[in-house]
């Protein structure tokens, strides 16, 4: 694919690969051979809607069972393009299904029933259901559905192509306002403004309908620990999109962007408070129980990495986030659950694009597929990025926002080395992160993801993904990695990693390593241990080492040993050398607004530099 | 049939029949027989519980209403809904009475049915008369 995309350029490549990504071949004839997934425990309907839709033209799967219906998706997570489910149903509330669904696969859903009261449509709404059609079910009323699918990619391409600088106001064109309409539940102005922007962005979504591609922004670990940074200093209540917007101050970043984003994190939160959280079980399925002194965070990184790379899908990004889960770990120590709504990261990048997915935590292993594809676009980058979705999917639990998003930018990259496939440049091998030194990696994460698209985003310094070119930004992946890693705060490997990365420059990391060593001590550092600090953040090989010194050392105790944590150099690469994070490059920033954050020092401050890769030279990273 | 059936929504099964699925109106139907007499059965064991649980009822009852607005069965689908004002309102009373409509429309509708599918078999083009009976 090509990691060009990312700048911004996606439109037009993306738009294409996005096909070709895609598995299905849909896109040519649009809406011919829609993926439909209908739910309804009702035979009678079922078989009516089904003879419905086939007419249509579309694919359908009937499930009578919502469980049914989930485990579908969640192990075929790229192959359905919609959902429609019935509300009323005896194993599981259609809503839930609703949530689940647009957290972890983040795919349109369309709620039915019997039911027409009005309340009953509004939940549909607030859940973020694309539509709601009362039975009896004419087919005129499926025949339209593909709309929806076409409205979630252009909105989702939208925002990775925000960077051209369009105003986040009302950059989504009227499509989005389906799409995000039960998030903009509470934010009327944000709606608005996406409908005032409707003629001026006509002109950058108008992709072919049939492509689709979606372009989303990829929500590291990084980019999401901003956004709940920023969240948790407006406070839950008053967080509104251009608020958060501003505290976040990415470049490139657009309020739809957050706003959809918010709306799932904010779903993810209620699913929390309600739900025993799955604490990522994904994860642990994910992560072996590598690592031994760490406890958790290693698991994280090493499973999720592992898998990840497995998958190949997790972009960098989940690896990064992992890594900033691992940090967050040290930071937080509890795992700063901050309820990340990694799942929908997740889902973002699992898409056909390699999306910036950060943190989802949840997200299965299949997002992680689809996020492989992602990565793969880095050619050279390794899956590193995918371990990191993996830990993204894990973590889900966990909210490591903060401290991804210091590291995840950095670690990213690192973490990107996770993922057992061969490092960035190709030269690594996965056993030790020395990849992820490659620089690329980190950078690959980038690459893979649509980060580069964010990164520009965001704001992600131009230079990081001029830098990263062959990599790709990497850091947004570490991102997701540390969201999930900070459900599974095993993340601390991850963020360690991260922060290993963008050390390279600048060891004042020291500090923020401190933390993220306890943290990532539990990662991988497969390739990056680069020894120094035994932390294994490697990254510039020797760079990190020589700043972490201070810090990794306390660190790298605790994670860096990663080596020996993760048993396959694959899983975790993550290692973050503790002494790389934050503070002195930007992604310090992140890092300590991460760690800060966990520590619930509130809020992310130093955010805005996140994106700043400059602070790095990217060659450092430790090969 | 007038009345009994909501043609519009019984046009659309009608139209999704084709060649594929020669039978499609009434595969649908018989499982609309099997479904609904699996929840009329319920219904009834609900109701002859004491106390009554409404709220179980109240679902049966959708579920039943579902499935016969899907296939146009209006009069069944009216008393569906009245059953279920009745239901809300916790009179037990109320939802034994309706409930005796409610299976009277829907032996009727059955019986409809079977006629209209037998003249359909008879009437209709060569295929139809393969149907398996």
């Amino acid at each position: 694919m090509n990691p060009s995309n990312g700048k911004g350029s996606v439109s037009t490549s993306s738009r294409v690969s996005w096909k070709s990504n895609e598995a299905a071949p849909v896109a040519d004839q649009f809406p011919v051979g829609l993926r439909v997934m209908v739910v309804d425990d009702d035979p009678t309907c079922l078989m009516i809607l089904e003879k419905m839709l086939r007419t249509c033209k579309y694919e359908v799967k009937r499930c009578s069972r919502a469980e049914e219906a989930l485990s579908i998706l969640r192990g075929n997570s790229n192959g359905y393009d919609i959902v429609i489910s019935d509300v009323h149903m005896p194993d599981m509330d259609g809503f839930k299904l609703l949530e689940h669904v647009g957290l972890e696969m983040d795919l349109p859903v369309i709620m039915m029933s019997a039911d027409d009261s009005k309340s009953v449509v509004m939940k549909g709404v607030t859940h973020g259901a694309c539509d709601y059609l009362i039975k009896p079910v004419r087919i005129e009323a499926l025949k339209n559905i593909w709309q929806h699918v076409v409205r979630k990619r252009k909105n989702e391409w939208k925002e990775v192509d925000q960077q051209s600088g369009s105003a986040d106001d009302g950059q989504q064109p009227k499509y989005s306002e389906d799409g995000d309409y039960s998030s903009s539940v509470n934010e009327g102005n944000w709606r608005n403004s996406k409908r005032r922007k409707d003629d001026d962005e006509d002109g950058e979504d108008r992709d072919d309908t049939s492509t689709l591609k979606k372009p989303r922004v990829v929500w590291s670990v990084e980019l999401h620990q901003q956004f709940v940074g920023a969240v948790n200093q407006l406070g839950i209540d008053k967080a509104v999109p251009k608020k958060i917007l501003e505290l976040m101050n990415v470049p490139g970043l657009t309020r739809e962007n957050v706003a959809s984003h918010l709306q799932k994190y904010r779903l993810y939160l209620r699913r929390l408070s309600g739900v025993s959280p799955h604490q990522n079980n994904l994860g642990n399925s994910f992560m072996n129980p590598q690592d031994p002194g760490y406890g958790p965070l290693s698991t994280l990184n090493g499973i999720d990495l592992q898998t990840l790379a497995a998958t190949g899908q997790l972009p960098a990004q989940s690896l990064a986030t992992l890594q900033a889960a691992g940090l967050g770990r040290a930071v937080v120590a509890a795992k700063s659950r901050i309820p990340i709504p990694v799942v929908d990261q997740r889902n973002l990048f699992s898409f056909e694009n390699p999306k910036l997915s950060f943190g989802d935590t949840q997200q299965p292993p299949q997002h992680l597929n689809n996020g492989g594809t992602q990565i793969n676009m880095l050619h050279g980058i390794p899956t590193n990025m995918q371990p990191k979705q993996l830990v993204n999917l894990q973590h889900q639990g966990n909210s490591l926002p903060t401290v991804q998003n210091v590291q995840s930018v950095q670690s990213g990259s690192l973490l990107m080395q996770m993922t057992d496939q061969p490092p960035l440049r190709g030269q690594q091998p996965m056993g030790n992160y020395n990849s992820i030194s490659q620089s690329s990696p980190m950078m690959n994460l980038s690459s893979s993801y649509p980060l580069s698209n964010i990164q520009a985003k965001s704001g992600f310094p131009e230079d990081l993904t001029s830098e990263m070119k062959g990599s790709t930004p990497g850091f947004m992946p570490s991102y997701d990695i540390f969201n999930e890693l900070n459900h599974q705060q095993k993340s601390h490997d991850w963020e360690l990693q991260n922060v290993g990365l963008t050390f390279n420059a600048t060891q004042q990391a020291n500090n923020s390593i401190d933390v993220l060593g306890t943290s990532i001590a539990a990662s991988h550092h497969s390739g990056f241990s680069s020894s120094s600090q035994g932390s294994g953040l490697t990254r510039n090989a020797s760079t990190v080492h020589a700043n972490n010194n201070n810090n990794a050392i306390s660190v790298g105790q605790h994670r860096m040993n990663v080596n020996n944590f993760y048993p396959d150099n694959n899983s975790v690469r993550v290692k973050l050398e503790p002494p790389l994070f934050p503070e002195q490059f930007g992604q310090d920033d992140l890092m300590s607004a991460l760690l800060r954050q966990q520590q619930g020092q509130g809020g992310i401050g130093p955010a805005e530099n996140d994106f700043d890769f400059d602070g790095y030279s990217i060659d450092n990273i430790p090969v | 049939f007038q009345g009994y059936l909501d043609h519009e929504q019984f046009n659309q099964l009608e139209e999704l029949q084709d060649d594929a699925n020669p039978n499609f109106v009434e595969e649908v139907v018989t499982l609309y027989y099997r479904d609904s007499a699996r929840l009329v059965h319920s219904i009834e064991q609900a109701l002859e519980k004491s106390p009554i649980d409404f709220n179980k009822l109240d679902s049966y009852m959708h579920q039943f209403r579902g499935s016969s607005s899907s296939i146009g069965a209006k009069k069944v689908k009216a008393e569906c809904s009245l059953f279920r004002e009745y239901c809300r309102a916790g009179n037990g009373e109320g939802c034994m009475r309706t409930f005796q409509q409610v299976k009277k429309e829907y032996t009727a509708l059955r019986k409809k049915l079977e006629t209209f599918f037998q003249l359909a078999r008879q009437a209709g083009p060569v295929d139809r008369a393969r149907r398996p009976k």
